[in-house]
């Protein structure tokens, strides 16, 4: 069985102290050792960001990568080797911004990788810019007069992009956040868990105090998650009440399933020999 | 075999006609039927970026010996329309043919007097026969044949192959050949062009620049191909989509050149041999993951078909104006192999070298073709995988746990071991940031520096190694009075010249230099030491390879041949630039 200390790393920490980042790390851990799975089968992808360093502060196999890249990268991985669980890890700057044009592509795919977005509405390694789900008039130093934009919404992106699992969670709730981490590596199928996060530094607005005033669990209230049209309408919510929980789940599907070369087995174990061209050959003469 | 042309040995063919009349099919039928008749051939073809309409040709050399590239004229022309007429019958050598449509309103005869005519009733065979308009272009080959003699009966067996399982198409194929064969021969006289099969011949496939990197990727078993659609890279994906079981290959088509690159690092960092393929504008896109693959130190394969920029340029013609973007793509400093193959033959082996080299060096490497290469049809023998082998260098498949696993573990020869994840006992950390042994991000001064040297060092085995894949290759005459240095595609072409310079008593040799990066800088200086005149033949507007050259080796190229019109350079230029130096 793996131990919440066979999963940390010598690598020092080297997040502001109160960052949501230590409330999503720890959960992974939690959810991991749960669920009982063995380190060597877990990978962890990361993009650029503060989030970033989780591949330095947890002890599976990790890659961290470009910006706004971690999907097509887990998705390779994936592909290659269906016994790994991969775990992709994303800002909001990352999954939303730079990043988008993946989301959409991997959640219609259902590509069998979790993303977890650490959403602090703020871009905070780059030193304080507004962000793809920063709210209007959200001053920053790129910012000066307030964002003129319209946030996006992730979750409402990701239902209509086919995501076959949906959630939020919240990075002051951290039993609540393993769970949903355990529900998502559960489900067989792409899933997005965006993680509400305050950013102590950068973001004043958005606090632990503003979301505890404003989230509530969907399970409490009788949310039925295989529901898309309840899905989407939990998904608007914003403001007074904010969700926190399972929005949408579903079976379809893995895109892996697709692909006969699969059915032999994962493709990183398939012994490599010269194979035998003289049927290829035969069809260009 | 027999096989006389007007102007030599060879025979040459252009199919013209719309886009959408079948030309390429019709270009590839003959060429089939031609070998399959013994003769080797080239095939080239030349078309703009549209479904139909707009002007395509083809054009067809063949011959008992190696043929190389296309020639600088035609023996026969076969016109599917007025305009392929009036753009080709200057192509004609005199006393070549034309084959044309007697439906048409250009009468050949007044545009030139010494070719031979052959107005047949293309449109009324394919009437009488019932079948659609686009059979023209088989009745036309049926014509063609009769004009040279040669047996119908192996074209009806490539009809029958190419379109297998297909009974109707078949059938009425079949019918519009052998109706303009018959009408041929009722109606014309040969066309004093001859071949003639012969039962003797080698085991032969005809094959594309592309089709040899997809096999070149099958036989060194490259198991995952992500690639965005852009030509002329796209029938390496159609070819391996259509081949995904036999190959054992996940055949990927992403939402862009980004995603296709990154899937390919995602699938290589899990231990998986993996490519893609684009063109220059795909390929600026990868740049940033290039340097992912590099950092990381994660084995891939790019390949890149170039085409003329910048930007969108031309979609479907050649050039090689991205050799030193290629050498130089993404930011920092890192070891990459950069590789140039100059046929189909170069295509399959060097793929499947590149593959090797991938892994045993844990690098980036890129194959960098071009259209005229990628697209084009060429005969040879069948490609044998074992020439090669399979390397994959130092991976290891299970770890004895007693020590933590390093993935850039500081060795001497540069190269950390790699794991497959998902073994006992060890996780493996790749890092796009610089790094500690352990993949811990770093920015310690000595780690720094010792990581960037580890990664460096590769590079003394890695030249040793490419010294011996015989990175620069030297063809003809050992005591030139000429030299022709060049690169990729454009040896055939470079090939066809040295024979033809022969044929006036020139003694000269073509220096291909198909490792590029790293450089062969000894070998090539060694090689361009003599007073004989040497030039310079690219397909680009700078003369890249010669700026490599003046770079590494101090040696300045002053005669250059550089064409940079879409177009490939045609042998009889080079002869002409070669006469000219030599002056």
């Amino acid at each position: 069985m793996t131990t919440m200390e066979e999963l940390s790393t010598p690598a020092r920490i080297t997040w502001c102290p109160g960052c949501g980042n230590y409330a999503i790390l720890t959960a992974v851990k939690r959810a991991i050792v749960e669920l009982g799975l063995r380190r060597e089968e877990v990978v962890a992808v990361t993009g650029i960001g503060c989030h970033g360093r989780m591949t330095n502060y947890i002890r599976v196999n990790g890659i961290h990568v470009l910006h706004g890249r971690v999907l097509p990268v887990a998705t390779g991985i994936k592909l290659a080797n269906q016994r790994l669980t991969v775990l992709g890890f994303a800002g909001d700057g990352d999954a939303y911004s730079i990043g988008m044009g993946h989301l959409s592509h991997t959640a219609r795919r259902n590509v069998d990788v979790k993303y977890i977005v650490h959403d602090n509405l703020v871009y905070a390694l780059t030193t304080g810019q507004t962000s793809p789900t920063s709210e209007p008039g959200f001053r920053t130093r790129s910012t000066p007069r307030g964002a003129y934009e319209q946030p996006i919404n992730p979750l409402l992106q990701a239902l209509a992009s086919g995501a076959s699992f949906v959630a939020r969670g919240f990075a002051g709730d951290v039993r609540h956040l393993t769970m949903l981490l355990k529900e998502a590596i559960r489900h067989r199928g792409f899933a997005l868990i965006d993680v509400l996060q305050p950013c102590m530094v950068w973001n004043r607005v958005n606090t632990y105090e503003w979301y505890r005033e404003r989230v509530y669990k969907l399970e409490e209230e009788g949310h039925d998650p295989h529901s898309l049209e309840e899905a989407y309408r939990r998904a608007v919510e914003w403001g007074e009440r904010i969700p926190i929980g399972i929005l949408y789940r579903e079976e379809r599907p893995l895109y892996h399933e697709h692909f006969p070369p699969l059915r032999r087995g994962s493709l990183a174990f398939q012994p490599l020999k010269t194979p035998d061209l003289t049927p290829l050959l035969e069809e260009l003469s | 075999m027999v096989c006389i042309g007007i102007k030599d040995e060879t025979i040459s063919f252009l199919i013209g006609g719309e886009a959408g009349q079948g030309i390429m099919r019709s270009g590839s039928l003959l060429g089939r039927a031609l070998m399959r008749g013994g003769l080797h051939i080239f095939g080239v073809n030349d078309y703009p970026s549209l479904i139909r309409g707009g002007h395509n040709f083809y054009i067809l050399r063949a011959s008992e010996r190696e043929v190389y590239s296309q020639g600088d004229g035609v023996d026969l022309l076969i016109a599917l329309n007025d305009e392929s007429i009036e753009l080709h019958i200057n192509d004609l050598y005199p006393g070549g043919g034309v084959i044309y449509d007697e439906e048409g309103k250009l009468d050949p005869r007044e545009l030139r007097g010494d070719v031979k005519t052959y107005p047949t009733p293309l449109t009324g065979i394919v009437k009488e026969i019932g079948g659609p308009r686009v059979v023209r272009n088989t009745a036309a080959l049926g014509v063609a044949l009769s004009l040279i003699g040669f047996n119908p009966e192996t074209m009806r067996g490539v009809i029958r192959d190419t379109f297998k399982g297909r009974e109707g198409i078949i059938e009425m194929n079949i019918k519009a050949l052998d109706r303009g064969y018959e009408y041929a021969e009722r109606n014309f006289e040969g066309l004093g062009c001859r071949v003639e099969t012969s039962k003797s011949r080698d085991e032969r496939i005809m094959v594309t620049g592309n089709e040899a990197i997809a096999l070149g990727a099958i036989g060194a078993g490259c198991r995952f191909y992500a690639a965005y659609p852009m030509t002329p890279a796209t029938p390496i994906l159609h070819y391996l989509a259509a081949h995904d079981e036999e190959a054992g290959m996940v055949v990927v088509q992403p939402e862009s050149e980004i995603a296709a690159i990154n899937m390919v690092i995602g699938a290589a960092y899990a231990g998986v041999r993996a490519m893609t393929a684009t063109s220059g504008g795909g390929f600026c896109l990868m740049t940033e993951a290039l340097g992912l693959a590099a950092m990381t130190e994660t084995p891939i394969v790019v390949v890149i078909n170039q085409r003329p920029g910048p930007s969108t340029g031309m979609a479907t013609y050649t050039s090689q104006g991205d050799l030193l973007f290629t050498i130089h793509a993404s930011q920092g400093e890192f070891p990459r192999v950069v590789v140039a193959p100059g046929d189909v033959d170069e295509c399959f082996y060097l793929t499947m070298e590149a593959f090797n080299l991938a892994e045993r060096f844990q690098i980036p490497v890129i194959i960098l073709a071009d259209k005229y290469l990628a697209e084009s049809h060429r005969s040879t023998r069948p490609f044998d995988p074992s020439r090669v082998g399979i390397d994959r260098g130092e991976l290891l498949t299970e770890w004895s746990g007693d020590e933590e696993y390093r993935r850039y573990r500081l060795t001497e020869s540069g190269i950390s071991p790699r794991i497959i994840p998902g073994i006992e006992g060890a996780t493996m950390l790749a890092n796009t940031n610089e790094h500690d042994e352990y993949g811990f991000a770093t920015t310690n001064p000595e780690m720094v520096k010792a990581m960037m040297d580890k990664r460096f060092r590769k590079l003394k085995a890695l030249r040793r190694e490419i010294e011996r894949l015989n990175p620069v290759r030297v063809y003809g005459s050992e005591e030139a009075e000429a030299t022709i240095v060049g690169w990729g595609s454009t040896k055939g072409p470079a090939l066809e010249a040295l024979r033809m310079l022969e044929g006036e008593g020139i003694k000269a040799r073509f220096i291909q230099v198909v490792y590029l990066e790293p450089f062969p800088a000894e070998r090539v200086e060694e090689l361009l030491s003599g007073d004989e005149p040497k030039l310079l033949v690219e397909m680009n507007k700078t003369g890249q390879l010669g700026s490599l050259i003046k770079l590494h080796t101090g040696v300045t190229l002053e005669h250059r041949l550089l064409r940079y019109d879409g177009r490939p350079v045609n042998p009889g230029q080079i002869c002409n630039a070669i006469r000219g130096v030599m002056r």
